[in-house]
């Protein structure tokens, strides 16, 4: 959503270097780096480094707040992906018990803590399962489109000519198509519109890669171009080294700083467009996976007399997820642009001094 | 032109004969070039939908497959001329489509291009709507927030701005109806008037299918009363996603904007802190909000279907709905294309407006 707004990070330095106030207390640390002092940043560890380790650190206050928040509901979503068959009282497609059927649309409390659905399956253990559904979907369809767009970016920005020029229109035309609709396309076009078990979740998720490869694609294609012209790309190829090493290694590396960020932000729109995906009937079939917009979906006419248990909750479930994700992304995305970031105020006395005379 | 305007020190009588001349050429070749670009877009849209629409097979057989027999599905496939190479298909496609034949629909008969005419209409009207409620809240709460810059309306704000993207539109028009249709039972549901209302329209001569100018036109003030109560859940429910986004967008830029010099000495001449926000800071900020209208316009209009969906209002996203649970893939198909060139116009507008207000834009 905001990955317009993000400035390159030679920008971001830049903007730091010449701002007065932080430039004893953070020496220019690059986006994504920890604002230490000299001493600390020396002996910072690989764990320190990692992305959101690293924002952690760097938080103060209702930064902070948005992001252990954010870390919190993301981490309540894969405990309950990865536990369900501990959490839920009942599976995704269970009826009933030896006892009998739990009956349709029980209201919330008893054996059923969040009642149960129109099909009668308990909405507590749909709901739990769903998580499982919704993070394998992330799952494949984020590192597919991680994976196929910094390769089509890299490449067509390094190489450029005809190729590139193909690829960006390509890719341009597909980025302003709206993603639900070409999503749905996809999902006609993969599974005709049915799905099965592991298919119709394959199926949503590479219906979703394809919509988010074009941005992928267009973030690292500028930052290659950019690190194209730099002087180490150049003594690299004075130097002899092949196309292959210098994508690799030379300009890879630095031209997927920002890609956490993206992330983020792709999770949470890939859970919405599922979700949606599910709404208009296109979702996992009940008997194979728990899928919360497919609830959504059978829970539509419900509300109108009054069921609201079988909406609400699947539709929190959704809510509470991708404010997660975004709580993360935001988090990120303030913490990485200097014009955003909350500073730590100055802890040492014998700072201030020299934060006065600056 | 960008050299007339980075160096103010030029004598102003030659700079503004200076400016003027180059970026009215500069703007005539921007829109130009822009314009040619939608084609390639298009095209591009069609022939990947076409092609990715087929890959599973031909329409026919994906809707009535189950229905009939062999041969008299073989028999239909032929008369329909869907046996024939993919090729020479999609070339008789694309010209059919440059006449503005969008094929007919296999479940109803009905030429798809008439349904996108019928139904097209209410679907501009719920955007159109939406966009009113995004602006009306995202604008002002925006403001609001970049004053109270990193206090607690600001946090307030932005985690409502957050809630607002997390929301799909369609939770969203559930939770919606069921505070205002059923706990709280003061606003109609579902569709876009009641059946008087809807009597009253197809009644009108010449109508425009945009149930506001219809209303306004026949002067049935309690007909507009009710067209407009049925759309205020949709649009809210449609409206808070892009709100969320111009709120975000005008609290960044505002915090920009404020720290300019210009606003220092407006405050240091006594003009009120509130003038000096919605009149001073707030008119640079909007220009962003012009850039991503195009990408917002794009959300709403897939956002759409899942509104129509959730409150049964009769445009383009409901009859896509149907269209897809009846497996009726050229209607669904023709729609998706509609739409495809719908949100490419509508980018390519902008995109000139942008430019229009903002010359940093052309290239």
């Amino acid at each position: 959503m905001s990955t317009p707004e993000n400035p390159s990070p030679k920008s971001a330095e830049t903007a730091e270097a010449t701002e007065p106030t932080d430039t004893f207390a953070e020496a220019a640390p690059g986006p994504g780096a920890p604002a230490l002092a000299f001493d600390e940043r020396a002996k910072k560890s690989w764990f320190s480094r990692l992305p959101i380790v690293s924002h952690l650190r760097q938080s103060v206050g209702l930064q902070r707040g948005m992001l252990i928040t954010g870390l919190v509901l993301c981490g309540v979503v894969l405990i309950c992906a990865i536990f369900a068959p501990l959490i839920a009282p009942y599976g995704f497609n269970q009826l009933g018990t030896s006892e009998g059927n739990f009956g349709s649309k029980l209201p919330p409390g008893g054996t059923h803590i969040w009642g149960t659905t129109v099909g009668g399956y308990d909405v507590f253990s749909r709901v739990v399962w769903g998580a499982q559904t919704a993070v394998a979907v992330i799952i494949v369809a984020v590192i597919l489109s991680i994976f196929a767009g910094v390769i089509l970016g890299l490449v067509s920005g390094y190489i450029g000519g005809w190729l590139d020029r193909i690829l960006v229109v390509i890719a341009d035309a597909v980025y302003a198509f709206p993603t639900l609709l070409l999503a749905l396309v996809m999902s006609i076009a993969i599974s005709g519109g049915q799905s099965s078990a592991w298919g119709g979740i394959a199926a949503a998720a590479f219906s979703i890669t394809v919509v988010f490869i074009p941005q992928y694609f267009r973030v690292v294609r500028a930052e290659t171009l950019r690190l194209k012209a730099e002087p180490f790309v150049e003594s690299a190829i004075v130097l002899g080294a092949s196309k292959t090493r210098i994508i690799s290694k030379h300009i890879f590396r630095n031209a997927t700083r920002t890609l956490p960020l993206i992330f983020t932000l792709n999770s949470s729109e890939a859970i919405l467009t599922l979700a949606g995906l599910g709404f208009l009937g296109f979702g996992i079939e009940p008997t194979s996976a728990s899928e919360w917009g497919y609830d959504l979906n059978k829970a539509l006419p419900d509300v109108t007399s009054g069921v609201w248990w079988t909406a609400v909750y699947p539709g929190l479930a959704i809510v509470l997820t991708v404010l997660g994700i975004t709580l993360v992304g935001e988090s990120m995305n303030d913490l990485n642009d200097p014009r955003l970031r909350v500073r730590r105020k100055a802890k040492t006395k014998n700072v201030k001094p020299a934060e006065v005379t600056a | 032109m960008s050299a007339a305007i980075s160096e103010p020190g030029a004598e102003a009588a030659e700079t503004s004969v200076a400016v003027k001349k180059p970026s009215g050429g500069g703007l005539g070749r921007y829109v130009l070039i822009r314009f040619l670009l939608i084609i390639p877009t298009i095209f591009i849209l069609t022939t990947l939908v076409f092609f990715l629409m087929r890959i599973t097979g031909d329409p026919i057989t994906a809707a009535l497959g189950g229905r009939l027999t062999k041969a008299q599905l073989a028999e239909r496939v032929h008369a329909a001329g869907y046996d024939r190479p993919i090729l020479v298909q999609y070339f008789e496609y694309l010209g059919n489509l440059l006449k503005g034949d969008f094929g007919t629909a296999v479940s109803d008969g009905q030429p798809v291009s008439s349904i996108l005419v019928n139904y097209g209409t209410a679907t501009v009207e719920l955007v159109f709507y939406a966009l009113i409620v995004a602006f009306i809240l995202g604008i002002p709460l925006g403001m609001l927030a970049a004053y109270h810059r990193d206090k607690a309306p600001d946090a307030a704000l932005r985690v409502l701005a957050i809630l607002g993207y997390a929301t799909p539109v369609f939770f969203a028009g559930m939770i919606l109806k069921l505070v205002f249709g059923v706990f709280l039972p003061i606003l109609p549901v579902a569709g876009r008037g009641t059946t008087e209302t809807e009597y009253i329209m197809s009644g009108v001569v010449g109508p425009t299918h945009f149930y506001l100018i219809d209303a306004i036109r026949i002067g049935n003030f309690s007909v507009l009363g009710d067209v407009l109560a049925h759309a205020l859940l949709p649009a809210i429910a449609l409206g808070i996603l892009t709100a969320g986004v111009f709120l975000r967008l005008v609290r960044t830029n505002l915090i920009g904007t404020l720290e300019q010099q210009y606003i220092d000495s407006g405050r240091s001449r006594g003009i009120s802190e509130y003038r000096l926000v919605t009149k001073h800071a707030y008119r640079p900020a909007l220009i962003p909000i012009i850039t991503v209208m195009g990408m917002q316009i794009a959300l709403m209009l897939a956002g759409a279907v899942l509104t129509e969906t959730t409150f049964e209002w009769k445009g383009l996203g409901f009859k896509l709905a149907e269209y897809l649970t009846a497996r009726d893939f050229v209607a669904v198909q023709g729609i998706v294309v509609f739409l495809a060139v719908i949100v490419a116009i509508t980018n390519f507008l902008v995109d000139v407006i942008a430019a229009f207000i903002d010359p940093r834009v052309r290239y």
